[in-house]
């Protein structure tokens, strides 16, 4: 794709909200006052003594945090490694969703907003976002695909119990895609008194770049995690997954300019990557223009938005964030294509070897360990995204 | 600054009031229907034609829309197989289109087809212009406008209550054709009839005496809501409306003639 924007030699979002070729506002002019009013503010509050005082007491007495950086002696072993978990499953609700969700109602309340609405595919970030939105007492209205909300009931119900009103998108394929078309077009007819809160680092400028700080905690935690327990601050790799990719920008922030460590993206292959259902958005995607953002896109010769595949909901995704986009294109971050399977097996395996159930998305990135050739003097940080309660039903078909 | 030399612009400096601009998506309900409603516009007498390029996320775009775009995707609608449609429309024997003819669409599919080679496909089969809704204001400024211009191809942008009146001087000075005023903050098809909070905007936007003629859409679906618009602008576009006619009522010339007497008596 053609491109004047100059090149950049770090990872921080352009003034015009780009990562290298990729970021910046494709948004309808209905959307425009919106985004601006973020765009123009977003900096000037997160950097509020208040909102930083109020942000990191949340993220203490209510969200648990810091998550423990966990030394996994058996997978240790059996990798021939030295593996970290960060243990993002023990916050409040199971998942780092709720680093973002809690900044985000935090910025809406600053900006006057009396409701919220959010996009939800397996119901991970619905949850996190009614949850804040419970704590807060705002109005939150989330919207979820049809599809998803037949095979994800119990996050539907903890939504409702939450106190949102959960509303089934039934354009399209009725899946997260178009949960986050249906959100977008309900923050277009209520410009003024809603906040969109994004799930993950996609979407117009600022989101994504607003949903990384919010989630650079966790870098933020395992690097000081790491000097205390083996004298260095830099691992040498950071694995994570990547559907839209807020948990890997979070664990990559702080190491984004130390290029010793190396940066490693799991993305979901479903059956395989040219098998027809995959989710592999940097093996079978082209740049081109999704939710807001230019990035890399899976979609058909016509540009025509493809639909993806992928056993875990939370990965299965058309594009990735912008960020990521540049990470891949700049050759900065290593991306591996995990099936399935692989992904089961991964799931299974952690829970025997460590006594933990990780969310299937979290899995893929486990089971990138066994492709990445590691030596014994290796230390390596894996992401441990989310807890796999509320991927039972599916882990149990397996078993 | 002297306009570009071309139909829509042809067509404002001729007229002035009362334009009815119509919407639909290309290849649907059928195929093979795009030249077909095309013809029906004309011969039924409206002003412009605006014609929907089907993409998978209209996110502009409300129900109606959306689902047209997804009937026309299954029946192979193409960027590639639209200008095949539109290839001899302005020199068809027996019945030559003369109405400008604007193509709206989203930016993904235009990016993939090339912008370039999407502009001269454009001035080949006698586009006149375009509506891309979610590509950036600033960024056509930068990157595409001298592309667009090269082809003679004009770039209609949108505004809507919530626009500044600094940004719609600015859109107002670097675009022409006309300016597309959304009349509320809403997506195509979600809203009918004209408020009071809707006046003011409209009476607002007259006051600022811009050098483009402006046509209002969103919410426009019969006479009434026509001539109120009519009032306040250079006339209206219709979209959602036209689309359900042609799903209940059909293709053929009287069946869209009807529709168009229905707006504009």
């Amino acid at each position: 794709m053609q491109t004047t924007f100059e090149p950049q030699t770090s990872f921080e979002v352009s003034n015009k909200g780009f990562y290298g070729h990729f970021g910046g506002a494709f948004i309808p002019e209905m959307l425009y006052p919106n985004v601006e009013e973020l765009r123009q503010n977003y900096l000037a509050i997160i950097a509020e003594p208040s909102f930083q005082a109020e942000f990191q007491n949340l993220l203490t007495d209510y969200v648990g945090r810091p998550t423990p950086l966990f030394l996994a002696k058996r997978l240790s072993e059996q990798v021939g490694a030295t593996i970290y978990l960060k243990r993002e499953d023990l916050c409040h609700t199971g998942a780092h969703k709720i680093n973002n969700t809690i900044g985000q109602i935090l910025v809406a309340q600053r900006l006057g907003k009396k409701r919220i609405v959010a996009e939800t595919g397996a119901g991970q970030h619905g949850v996190a976002t009614a949850t804040v939105c419970a704590l807060m007492g705002l109005e939150c209205i989330i919207y979820m695909g049809a599809i998803d909300i037949e095979r994800q009931k119990p996050n539907v119900d903890r939504m409702r119990m939450l106190g949102a009103e959960v509303r089934p998108a039934r354009s399209g394929s009725q899946t997260l895609k178009d949960a986050t078309n249906e959100a977008m077009r309900h923050w277009i007819n209520n410009p003024v008194d809603t906040h969109y809160i994004i799930g993950s680092v996609v979407g117009p400028h600022p989101y994504p770049d607003m949903v990384a700080r919010f989630q650079a905690v966790i870098s933020l935690e395992s690097r000081k995690q790491l000097l205390e327990k083996e004298g260095r601050e830099n691992p040498d790799y950071v694995v994570a997954c990547v559907g839209g990719g807020s948990n890997a920008a979070g664990a990559f922030y702080h190491y984004l300019n130390e290029p010793t460590v190396r940066l490693i993206a799991a993305e979901a292959a479903g059956h395989g990557v040219e098998s027809g259902h995959s989710a592999a958005t940097t093996a079978l995607g082209k740049p081109g223009v999704l939710h807001g953002s230019r990035t890399i896109l899976m979609q058909t010769e016509d540009g025509q938005v493809t639909e993806p595949y992928s056993i875990s909901a939370g990965l299965d995704y058309p594009g990735i964030g912008p960020l990521h986009a540049h990470l891949f294109d700049s050759g900065r971050g290593e991306f591996y294509s995990i099936t399935d399977d692989d992904a089961l097996k991964a799931g299974f395996n952690l829970s025997k070897l460590e006594g933990i159930i990780p969310a299937l998305e979290t899995a893929h990135a486990l089971a990138a360990l066994n492709y990445m050739s590691l030596t014994k003097s290796d230390i390596v940080v894996v992401c441990l995204s989310g807890r796999g309660d509320k991927d039972l039903s599916t882990y149990t078909k397996h078993l | 600054m002297t306009l570009t030399q071309n139909r829509i612009n042809d067509l404002f400096a001729q007229k002035s009031e009362r334009l009815l601009n119509v919407y639909f998506t290309a290849g649907f309900p059928q195929l093979a229907d795009t030249r077909t409603v095309l013809l029906g516009l004309q011969q039924a007498g409206v002003d412009l034609v605006e014609i929907g390029m089907p993409y998978s996320d209209p996110v502009a775009d409300g129900e109606t829309i959306q689902q047209s775009n997804g009937v026309a995707l299954d029946n192979g609608m193409s960027i590639r197989q639209l200008f095949n449609q539109l290839d001899g429309c302005r020199t068809d024997a027996e019945n030559p289109i003369t109405v400008p003819i604007l193509l709206m669409g989203y930016i993904n599919p235009v990016l993939q087809f090339g912008v370039e080679a999407f502009c001269q496909k454009c001035q080949e089969v006698g586009v006149d212009g375009v509506i891309l809704p979610d590509l950036p204001f600033d960024l056509y400024v930068d990157e595409y406008k001298a592309i667009f211009d090269r082809y003679g191809l004009l770039n209609i942008f949108l505004i809507t209550p919530q626009t500044s009146d600094e940004r719609i001087r600015f859109i107002d000075e670097v675009s022409e054709g006309f300016i597309y005023m959304v009349s509320s903050a809403s997506i195509t098809g979600s809203v009918s009839g004209i408020s009071d909070v809707m006046k003011a905007y409209f009476e607002r936007i007259q006051s600022m005496n811009l050098r483009n003629p402006r046509l209002i859409g969103f919410g426009i679906n019969n006479t009434e809501t026509f001539d109120a618009a009519s009032a306040n602008a250079n006339g209206a576009i219709v979209g959602s409306a036209f689309i359900r006619h042609l799903q209940e009522q059909g293709t053929s010339a009287d069946s869209i003639q009807r529709f168009v007497n229905g707006i504009r008596a």
